[in-house]
């Protein structure tokens, strides 16, 4: 298993850095100027040219590329050109944030999704399916802003349950944290649910067709243990791939959550980086998620192996 | 299940109710501030975080006259070249150095000389400085310069300790310290911004709050709803289009004040080949622009009648706004005579580049309708800020929907727009007699004489038109009914001197 993780981290390398070039030429062609804008409503030529001058933008962006990787290769990311703190510092702040609001909503996703897609598998056809159908094509449907601007009417300003928006640190307090994430999280994880509902549905009704299936059903093992030993924990393999792939969708869906409850996460710093011409943080965070998208990809391959462990000998 | 159920909401409420403590004051932003350095900042949010943060050497008031804040008083040498300032005695800065005349001295030197300032051009006329006594420091200009006051109560004037400025350097923003009525206490980005109260302010008995809190929220709907929810206790810039709903509302209060800037059509007139179209050549073509415009219809239909029709770089109500020319009713057979003259009987085409936000390209929409009455037809190329300012700036487009935010004194809002080189003059406008009557009213400390000068220059801008003025914003602040005493202000700042809350 760890010759395994250790071959993929290898082969990860290269990715990550065919990803940085990507972004820093792709940025640098972005129409719009980040020195301008930087240099406030005045514009003084003096202070453009200072500016240019400090953040190294008069040199060929080849060179720009090869001082930043430099730099990034001994653990320093740069400075945000809005604010001056370190690129690292600024996500190391974020990326809790945003790993938290994600949790959430994958296990708001899981507890909805999973047993979903179970039970309309196992009551194909019924009015059980159906409803189960209907509620996920419409979790797919409503789009993250609206819902999100709906429950806070509802739940904050209507019933004052929950706080419309804002952040609480989850180490400083807890209850706080979480009441503050439930709304948002919850918004993130319906469109998930759905996509994970479907999923296991389809896996599922293949699974409970099979031969082991019907031998379990033949030797006179309970139902409930026939579904859930037998059944779903086959057909969880492709569902986890579904949720490693999911966890893409779930960082793209935390930019637009992140900016309707105004959580100060990662997808919110993006934004705003990108708006700004903040070079140096949108370079830095593009850099952290490709990394954890890769990891969360060798996670989910190992993921496999223990769900079955055939797949080793591959 | 059903009592836990109710003992879980039971708990979820009471730890909820905990949390409001009546002395923070907690007051929603439209945008996140950049950098809390003021010599290198340029949002108009962090100015209002300023406003708590760093005192000026003067101040304003609601109707713009300048007054004494740290400096007790000045004075200018007969011909406006040397300009004395008295300070306020025993104030300290939030690290507990003291505020002298040595402070000002070294406050006016990084504005102007701290390689990262912002702030060059606005003391460009400061040549030196002279520590007088601890209290009095005398400046001296190259050429008489009647706006540097009016920098002096902007972010130009604020004063920062000299030995954190020091010991900071570039980094000054992550940490401020200056003599405001309250001191930096945390920043989380784009999450929140927490000041506390200074135990040794010189006018701490006018400040009631332990504790405020800047909150960036930047979707306006959910800015309010927080407000509704008791999660802020006011906020800035609310939409004009949820004014009737705050109105309407029994726990909400609502100021207003209009704003110091602008909104308008910048035309392309001289800035590199895209100037050579017929709006860009033809005046005539931009004044009948102006005249298809019903600029009261366009605040009405946008903005629900809230903000302020303008036809100058001064709303109606500034005592700059010249009054021979008022804001124009709308007038589509003069337009039509007007582009007919200028030989576009047929009609003409122009391409408006617009910000990509929902209200700029609203306001431009109805522009764009009205303006088609007249046989002016206008392309939309929305496009995202960055882009929008560096097509501007390079003169890569034709005509631009733009503002400015506008300044106390009125070279701030015409000066660089109109002049011959001028550092903002994006559409390359150059006119010799403009160029001297702006000069000219900077020169003076004679309101009378520089509003006579102005009255002049405004006469011909009107003619040539290089901007097609629309409309003025008016500042929006809703507040929770227990906040009393806030004033508002027209440079938009939020001053909390004198503000406080019920329980």
């Amino acid at each position: 298993m760890l010759a395994f993780i250790g071959r993929r981290i290898l082969i990860a390398i290269p990715t990550v850095i065919l990803i940085s070039i990507f972004v820093f030429t792709l940025q640098h062609l972005l129409p719009g100027d980040p020195i301008l804008v930087m240099a406030g409503e005045e514009r003084d030529p003096a202070v453009i040219e200072a500016l240019r001058e400090k953040y190294r933008m008069n040199d060929p962006i080849p060179v720009q590329y090869l001082a930043w990787a430099g730099a990034a290769l001994q653990g320093d990311l740069g400075i945000s050109l809005r604010t001056q703190q370190p690129v690292l510092e600024l996500i190391g702040g974020k990326l809790p944030v945003t790993i938290q609001l994600a949790v959430m909503a994958l296990i708001i996703a899981i507890l909805i999704g999973i047993p979903a897609g179970v039970l309309s598998a196992y009551r194909k056809g019924t009015w059980i399916d159906w409803l189960a159908n209907i509620v996920a094509l419409s979790g797919l449907s409503v789009p993250n802003f609206w819902l999100g601007i709906m429950l806070i009417l509802l739940v904050s300003v209507k019933l004052g349950w929950l706080p419309a928006s804002g952040y609480m640190p989850l180490s400083e307090d807890p209850m706080q944290s979480i009441k503050v994430m439930l709304m948002p999280a919850f918004v993130l994880g319906t469109a998930i649910a759905a996509t994970l509902m479907r999923h296991t549905r389809s896996a599922m009704l293949s699974v409970l067709k099979s031969d082991y299936v019907r031998t379990a059903r033949a030797k006179g093992l309970r139902e409930r243990v026939v579904l859930v030993k037998h059944a779903l924990r086959n057909a969880l393999v492709p569902v986890v791939t579904v949720i490693t792939l999911l966890f893409g969708e779930l960082l793209a869906g935390a930019v637009l959550t992140e900016q309707i409850f105004t959580i100060p996460g990662f997808g919110k710093l993006v934004v705003d980086a990108v708006f700004n011409r903040d070079y140096a943080v949108v370079q830095g965070i593009v850099l952290c998620t490709g990394i954890a998208f890769i990891a969360m990809n060798i996670l989910a391959d190992a993921a496999y192996r223990v769900l079955n462990p055939r797949m080793s000998d591959q | 299940m059903q009592t836990l159920k109710t003992l879980g909401l039971a708990a979820l409420l009471a730890a909820s109710s905990g949390l409001v403590h009546a002395q923070d004051l907690r007051i929603g932003l439209q945008e996140d501030p950049d950098v809390l350095d003021p010599d290198q900042s340029r949002t108009f949010v962090g100015r209002i975080v300023y406003a708590s943060l760093c005192d000026k050497l003067v101040d304003i008031t609601p109707q713009l006259e300048i007054i004494p804040m740290l400096a007790t008083g000045w004075e200018w040498n007969a011909d406006g070249t040397e300009l004395t300032m008295t300070l306020r005695d025993g104030v300290v800065f939030h690290d507990g150095e003291p505020f002298n005349a040595e402070a000002v001295a070294y406050n006016l030197n990084r504005s102007k000389n701290f390689e990262l300032s912002r702030r060059k051009s606005e003391v460009s006329s400061v040549e030196s400085w002279e520590v007088v006594d601890d209290t009095t420091i005398k400046i001296s200009l190259a050429a008489p310069d009647a706006t540097l006051i009016a920098q002096f109560a902007d972010r130009a004037g604020m004063m920062l300790s000299p030995k954190a400025a020091e010991e900071a350097g570039e980094e000054f923003g992550l940490n401020p310290v200056c003599a405001g009525p309250f001191t930096f206490k945390e920043r989380i980005q784009q999450d929140r911004i927490v000041l506390e109260k200074f135990a040794d302010y010189y006018r701490a008995d006018e400040i009631n709050f332990d504790s405020v809190t800047f909150l960036p929220i930047p979707d306006t709907t959910v800015r309010l709803a927080n407000l509704r929810a008791g999660d802020l206790d006011m906020l800035e810039r609310l939409a004009a289009t949820d004014v009737p709903s705050v109105m309407s509302d029994d726990g909400l209060t609502m100021e207003k004040a209009t704003s110091l800037g602008y909104q308008g059509i910048t035309v392309n007139v001289g800035n590199g080949d895209r100037a050579n179209t017929p709006i860009g050549t033809d005046s005539r073509v931009r004044r009948a622009l102006s005249l298809a415009i019903d600029r009261a219809a366009l605040n009405q239909v946008v903005f629900e009648g809230a903000f302020a029709a303008g036809n100058q770089p001064y709303p109606p109500d500034s005592p700059w706004f010249n009054t021979a020319f008022p804001v124009p009713e709308r007038d589509v057979e003069a337009a039509k005579a007007l582009l007919a003259d200028a030989g576009f009987a047929d009609g003409v085409d122009v391409e408006v580049q617009v910000a990509n936000n929902p209200v700029q390209t609203q306001v431009m929409q109805v522009v764009q309708a009205m303006a088609a009455e007249a046989g002016i037809n206008i392309s939309l190329t929305a496009k995202e800020f960055a882009t929008l300012l560096s097509d501007q700036s390079a003169g890569d487009y034709m005509a631009s929907q733009i503002g400015w935010s506008g300044r106390v004194d009125p070279d701030g809002n015409i000066h660089q727009f109109m002049t011959t080189g001028g550092g903002i003059n994006d559409s390359k406008y150059s006119n010799p007699e403009v160029d001297t009557l702006l000069n000219e009213a900077r020169l003076s400390n004679d309101t009378a004489d520089r509003k006579e000068k102005y009255d002049a220059a405004l006469a011909i801008l009107q003619e040539d038109s290089p901007i097609v003025y629309l409309y003025h914003q008016v500042w929006i602040w809703a507040l929770d009914n227990n906040v009393l005493g806030f004033v508002p202000y027209p440079d938009g700042m939020i001053r909390l001197h004198g503000v406080s809350m019920t329980e």
